[in-house]
């Protein structure tokens, strides 16, 4: 498989509907060879519609879809050699763990398909790369969420396909046996080197797996970085506040002038056009001061300790609440009245 | 109380349920197939054997199974495919056929042979077209097959309909995705799937099509021989007071349907142990 050079995946306006429901309003996307591509949203934004399609499991009302440069929407799923892993595995239950491997290899045309001493070796070698050599006899019923899922994936690769789909592959699987298996994606992504696009909700998950990052909302993409991009440099409200935990207030821009309801907040507005907009500050971006002090001023309501912070619920003068992250050193109480000034900020019209 | 039944259980109602199953079932259907039994006594091992190796008898059991088991393959064949066609599309009437399934259930099965002979009859609807190609259907075994047909159909697809609707259409999509064709995904995924209730659809339609009588009596013409079923064949001997051979023949009849029933039924459970549950 590492002697193939991976392959492109590239789609031009891309639309699907599904009655009134816009699932995808137009989205091109590229993705290049050997990468690993998380496909980050909310449900409903369109990402497995997304997926689905790229796989040859669902068809788009318009828009293209190319694979290592040739037209995908002229194939069906089939022709298409493409591995995808579902969030509820669809392994066969009827067969044992050896057969499922192996079924993507036994189905193929007679002209190229191994004979059984082929085919046991290809399926020992896949079991071992996802370490479950040991379970070849059992049935899926027998075994975990996750090892179904690696089953899910070996079967998958049996086809060595040219690209490799995963559709909220730990969805199902509980939080700890989900963070294992993301680093051991990632590091056998690694290995076998086959351009890879994965969908998920989980921010986390695709901010510690993915190469890239494509952030979609309604059906669009929002924004396309790496994992660094999308969470220090949000492109759209709508990333910072889905990416990281955000406190969002409602401010307004006027000559130069920021204002929460109506009072000018001590915070550069250069650039911003004039009109209603959306101040984002990440939680641990707020400092703590003494009143009188910093951009804003508030009255702590009750704090809460995390390990190495505290997370304090603050009513700010102008009477709206947010929860701040800050660090142990300073220690906070109900009561206080403190002054907050935010160390960096991002403010998008709207 | 013996120390199995008054171990402490989380479901209360052991005895009682247990009792009250055992007594029902004796009541029910184990005293009168003893009964059953015991009137066969009455006759010599040689006379039951005179009675059951006639030629009349034999060629009324070969009827009944035979056609039985021929009905019942049809069924599940067609019934097959009904169930896929009402699970998986949707269509206009896709209810309406849905109930019109169960009718063979519900409509008592004089009416379903009165109406099977009149459509079959030499001037029926079917009955005419079929006889200007020279086949005949009411008042011969034909006839027979047609009415087992029918009597059976619903419980192969009502015993299928659940589990294919149970059935995750991603392991379709799973498959198609490997390379699998339609036909390698229905063979290899669908079928095996299916297969223990496939084969519980087949278990019951034989039993319903071996044990009817209404409708088959009046399509079949009960030609001694060519189209006499073998519980029409227990009722003359019964209205000719000879008890002694209707039951052997019923003897033959309860032992023969047991072992085919226990034998699908273990070939069923050997199908679902492959396919434990989720």
């Amino acid at each position: 498989m590492k002697d193939k050079t991976p392959v492109t995946i590239e789609v031009r306006n891309l639309v699907k509907t599904f009655g009134s429901f816009k699932a995808l309003d137009g989205v091109d996307l590229k993705v290049d060879g050997g990468e690993l591509v998380a496909l980050l949203g909310p449900s409903g934004s369109g990402k497995t519609t997304l997926l689905r399609i790229v796989a040859g499991l669902d068809w788009p009302d318009s828009g293209e879809v190319f694979i290592s440069g040739e037209d995908a929407l002229a194939q069906g799923a089939r022709e298409r050699h493409v591995g995808f892993v579902f969030q509820h595995y669809a392994l066969f239950r009827h067969m044992t763990v050896f057969e499922n491997v192996a079924f993507g290899l036994r189905v193929q045309p007679r002209a190229v398909r191994k004979d059984e001493a082929g085919i046991r070796a290809r399926v020992k070698e896949l079991l071992d790369l996802v370490q479950l050599d040991w379970l070849s006899d059992r049935y899926p019923s027998q075994l975990s969420g996750g090892q179904r899922q690696r089953i899910a994936l070996a079967r998958a690769l049996a086809i060595e396909p040219r690209i490799l789909l995963l559709d909220e592959p730990f969805g199902a699987l509980d939080a700890k046996v989900r963070k294992e298996l993301r680093r051991w994606l990632r590091s056998l992504h690694h290995e076998i080197n086959v351009t890879s696009i994965f969908v998920t909700h989980d921010q986390e998950e695709a901010l510690e797996v993915a190469n890239r990052v494509v952030v979609m909302d309604k059906g669009r993409i929002e924004q396309i970085g790496s994992p660094d991009d999308v969470y220090e440099t949000p492109a759209t409200a709508f990333v910072h506040g889905f990416i990281g935990e955000s406190i969002e207030l409602p401010v307004h821009v006027d000559g130069g002038v920021i204002r929460l309801g109506d009072r000018p907040l001590q915070l550069a507005a250069d650039g911003l056009a004039p009109g209603a907009s959306k101040l984002f500050v990440r939680r641990h971006d707020m400092l703590v001061g003494p009143p009188g002090t910093g951009a804003f001023e508030g009255a702590v309501q009750h704090v809460r300790n995390f390990g190495p912070v505290q997370r304090a619920e603050v009513a700010l003068s102008g009477g709206e609440t947010i929860e701040i992250d800050a660090p142990r050193d300073r220690e906070l109480r109900a009561g206080d009245t403190i002054g907050l000034n935010p160390r960096r900020y991002r403010i998008f019209a709207g | 109380m013996s120390a199995f039944a008054a171990r402490r259980r989380t479901l209360p109602g052991f005895g009682l349920t247990m009792g009250l199953t055992l007594s029902w079932l004796s009541v029910i259907i184990l005293i009168p197939l003893a009964g059953l039994f015991l009137k066969s006594f009455e006759l010599s091992p040689e006379q039951f054997w005179n009675i059951l190796s006639s030629r009349r008898t034999l060629n009324a059991l070969r009827v009944s199974f035979g056609l039985a088991f021929a009905a019942a393959s049809v069924n599940l064949v067609m019934g097959s495919i009904i169930v896929w066609a009402l699970v998986r599309y949707r269509f206009p009437g896709r209810r309406i056929f849905d109930a019109i399934v169960d009718v063979p259930f519900a409509l008592p099965t004089a009416v379903a042979g009165v109406a099977l002979t009149a459509l079959f009859a030499e001037k029926g609807w079917l009955g005419a077209p079929l006889a200007a190609l020279g086949i005949k259907v009411a008042f011969t075994p034909v006839g027979i097959f047609v009415a087992m047909i029918f009597i059976g159909i619903p419980f192969v697809v009502r015993t299928v309909q659940p589990v294919l609707q149970d059935l995750d259409p991603e392991i379709e999509e799973a498959a198609g995705s490997l390379g699998a064709s339609r036909w390698q995904t229905m063979i290899r995924v669908i079928l095996p799937s299916l297969a223990p209730a496939l084969l519980t659809g087949l278990a019951l339609a034989f039993a319903r099509a071996v044990g009817e009588y209404g409708s088959v009596i009046f399509i079949a013409g009960n030609l001694p021989n060519v189209s006499e079923i073998a519980p029409l064949l227990i009722v003359i001997r019964l209205s000719e007071f000879r008890y002694a051979d209707a039951t052997a023949i019923a003897v033959v009849m309860l032992v023969v349907s047991f072992v085919i029933i226990f034998a699908v039924n273990r070939l069923q459970r050997w199908a679902r142990s492959r396919i434990p549950a989720r």
